[in-house]
């Protein structure tokens, strides 16, 4: 693989992907401790919200202990160079949570949907785009369909206005070759001027391997979090992405040791347990769940007595989606109430 | 027995079409009239098959013979972007229009929760708010009026098959004029709501999850007692509504988890968001009809 001299936009996700491993917890001070020292290493890209995105404060998803506002502010008041981004799932988040956004100086608008679904951006993709923000179509699960399906969902976005769309691998189920043709397809049926990006979760230990896979087949932008924090496995750990990529003469512009540093002073000493592939995270790679019902499954598990693999490989199974963790009890109460334990 | 109250319909696309095959059955409601917009319309063509006077010209179509055909009540299943003068143009013939639309641009009406309310206050334009919100304010009402209720939550899963284009356009409108209504109807003073949708085959039937939070502590009893009467409510027009799991009581924290199955006229049965409203809309009417038979209502008057 040859990936030298390639440009690749970094993009960190440990205050948004890593909200879900925090419980929605982290605090600002702790918030703003990682993106100044992100913003030191020369991180070009920082995402801040929710772990669901703007708007996601819920009992569903779990309240956060400051809003996304206070977030976004102490966050874009402190960093010199790095832009923000913020993450939008309609459904959940609604446009007046994306000018919310706007005013307070956000560059990127990153818009997720079902990547079956992209006809429920146009709305937020369009303001984003008028409103001359960096705009994302953020395609999730998809493992789920094939590369020519996520074409199609692909154009529509980019017909909304979105600049750049991202091929999302949120159950981090993919293989390398399923990554390949993905992006390979994309990028060539996608307009020359619209990026190409990658966002992976590390449930089979393969985001780095697929990180590297995606810039080889055209991905300009990558996802990943200093130290892995974020959902399930974490996102593709970044510092070790860095190495890997410098080693390979990409260009990538992060300071690796500055990196390294924030992952090993600031990042790892905040997670309440390990970022880890547990049994429960491998489950989710290997069943292709979402990777935040991780920690629903293991709550289930705790209050009701039924194996949190059962639940994950039942809600795969069923196909659910992104945002569904509602379903997590409620099967939980299911297979209680079948297995006689309520 | 009193006559029925004559109905039109405007729309015939798959929410009108359901809505004429329950009209159809009603004691209390007789449709004549499919009012359309296009001549070539396989829900015109059904509806004149069913013996109903049909129009391809819009309302318009019918405006000039509404009248003398008796036509008491219409039922809007366009868009929001034509009701507001659909509603004013009945509305001068003497109807009272029900609005399957978001427009709401009347009260909402949420039967079981709302219907008394509704009727008290003559109007000639009531909303029926939205799918999700047809599902789920009953239950946030069962738990609001036990006690109060500072926050109210719902989601709603729905099958990609059954969230047409006009919802995909304007998804905020519905999550905006849900978590309205959990308030204003539901009696939460704080109300989120979120849709979900999702494309698995075959398509699943419509779900949804109901959390309040209470002010006190929740009193168990009269909550499950609450919410069994309610359910038992929104059966009586809804026999595929089901609490699955719940209530499930978590500190202040009231869940309760609800399958929605269509009755599978038009619609197909995993569609209950849909089935839903056109039930909620037909029960709306049969309660103004009843109403109106008892010369306690009149649409005409202002």
């Amino acid at each position: 693989m040859n990936l030298s001299g390639k440009k690749v936009v970094l993009h960190d996700m440990c205050l948004r992907d890593g909200m879900h491993a925090k419980r929605h917890q982290i605090t600002l001070e702790q918030m703003v401790d990682i993106a100044t020292g992100l913003d030191e290493a020369g991180m070009p890209l920082i995402e801040v919200t929710h772990g669901d995105g703007l708007g996601g404060s819920s009992v569903n998803y779990g309240f956060p202990a400051h809003t996304d506002e206070e977030y976004l502010k102490a966050v874009i008041g402190a960093v010199k160079n790095a832009k923000i981004s913020a993450l939008l799932l309609p459904g959940i988040g609604t446009v007046d949570h994306l000018k919310m956004a706007a005013d307070l100086g956000v560059n990127t608008i990153r818009v997720a949907t079902h990547c079956t679904e992209a006809d429920v951006s146009e709305q937020h993709i369009g303001m984003a785009s008028e409103m001359g923000l960096d705009t994302v179509g953020f395609l999730m699960m998809t493992h789920m369909i094939e590369p020519e399906e996520i074409v199609v969902q692909a154009r529509l976005m980019e017909s909304y206005g979105a600049n750049c769309i991202y091929c999302t691998d949120s159950a981090g189920y993919l293989l390398p070759d399923q990554v390949q043709s993905r992006i390979e397809l994309l990028r060539r049926e996608l307009k020359p001027e619209t990026e190409i990006g990658f966002h992976a979760h590390h449930n089979l230990s393969l985001g780095v391997m697929n990180s590297l896979v995606a810039i080889e087949a055209g991905a300009g932008r990558i996802d990943g979090s200093v130290a892995g924090l974020g959902a399930g496995a974490g996102n593709t750990p970044l510092e070790v992405l860095v190495a890997v990529l410098d080693r390979m003469g990409a260009d990538h512009g992060i300071d690796l040791y500055r990196i390294m540093d924030v992952a090993e002073e600031r990042v790892t000493p905040i997670m309440d347990s390990p970022i880890r592939i547990d049994r429960d995270s491998l489950t989710l790679g290997y069943a292709g769940v979402y990777s935040s019902f991780l920690l629903f499954a293991k709550r289930a598990q705790q209050k009701y007595g039924v194996s949190s693999r059962d639940i994950l490989v039942e809600l795969g199974r069923r196909r659910t989606v992104g945002g569904q963790e509602d379903m997590i009890e409620d099967l939980a109460l299911d297979m209680a109430r079948e297995q006689g334990l309520i | 027995m009193a006559e029925k109250i004559r109905a039109a319909i405007i729309g015939p696309g798959n929410i009108g079409t359901d809505l004429l095959m329950k009209a159809a059955r009603s004691a209390l409601i007789e449709p004549i009239w499919m009012v359309g917009v296009d001549p070539d319309s396989p829900g015109l063509a059904r509806a004149s098959e069913m013996g109903l006077k049909v129009t391809a010209e819009g309302v318009a179509g019918m405006l000039p013979e509404m009248r003398a055909d008796g036509v008491q009540i219409c039922f809007d299943a366009t868009s929001a972007y034509v009701h507001a003068e659909n509603s004013r143009m009945v509305n001068g013939e003497g109807a009272l229009m029900i609005d399957l639309t978001p427009a709401a641009i009347g009260p909402y009406c949420v039967p079981p929760v709302n219907q008394r309310q509704v009727l008290s206050a003559p109007c000639r334009n009531v909303n029926m708010v939205t799918c999700g919100g047809q599902a789920t304010i009953p239950m946030v009402a069962a738990v609001s009026r036990v006690q109060s209720v500072s926050y109210g939550e719902i989601v709603a899963t729905v099958s990609s098959r059954s969230v047409g284009p006009g919802t995909r356009k304007n998804i905020d409108e519905f999550t905006r004029t849900t978590a309205g209504a959990v308030e204003s109807i539901g009696g939460a003073r704080q109300g989120k709501a979120i849709i979900v949708i999702n494309p698995a085959e075959p398509p699943l039937i419509m779900r949804d999850t109901i959390h309040c939070l209470t002010d006190e502590e929740p009193d168990q009893q009269a909550i499950r007692e609450s919410v069994e009467a309610m359910v038992a409510e929104v059966q009586r027009y809804v026999p595929g509504y089901r609490l699955k799991n719940g209530p499930v009581f978590d500190g202040n924290r009231v869940s309760l988890f609800m399958e929605v199955e269509g009755l599978g006229d038009f619609l197909p049965r995993y569609a209950g968001n849909l089935d839903i409203m056109t039930a909620a809309a037909l029960r709306t009417a049969e309660m103004f009809a009843e109403e109106i038979q008892a010369g306690r209502y009149s649409p005409a008057a202002d």
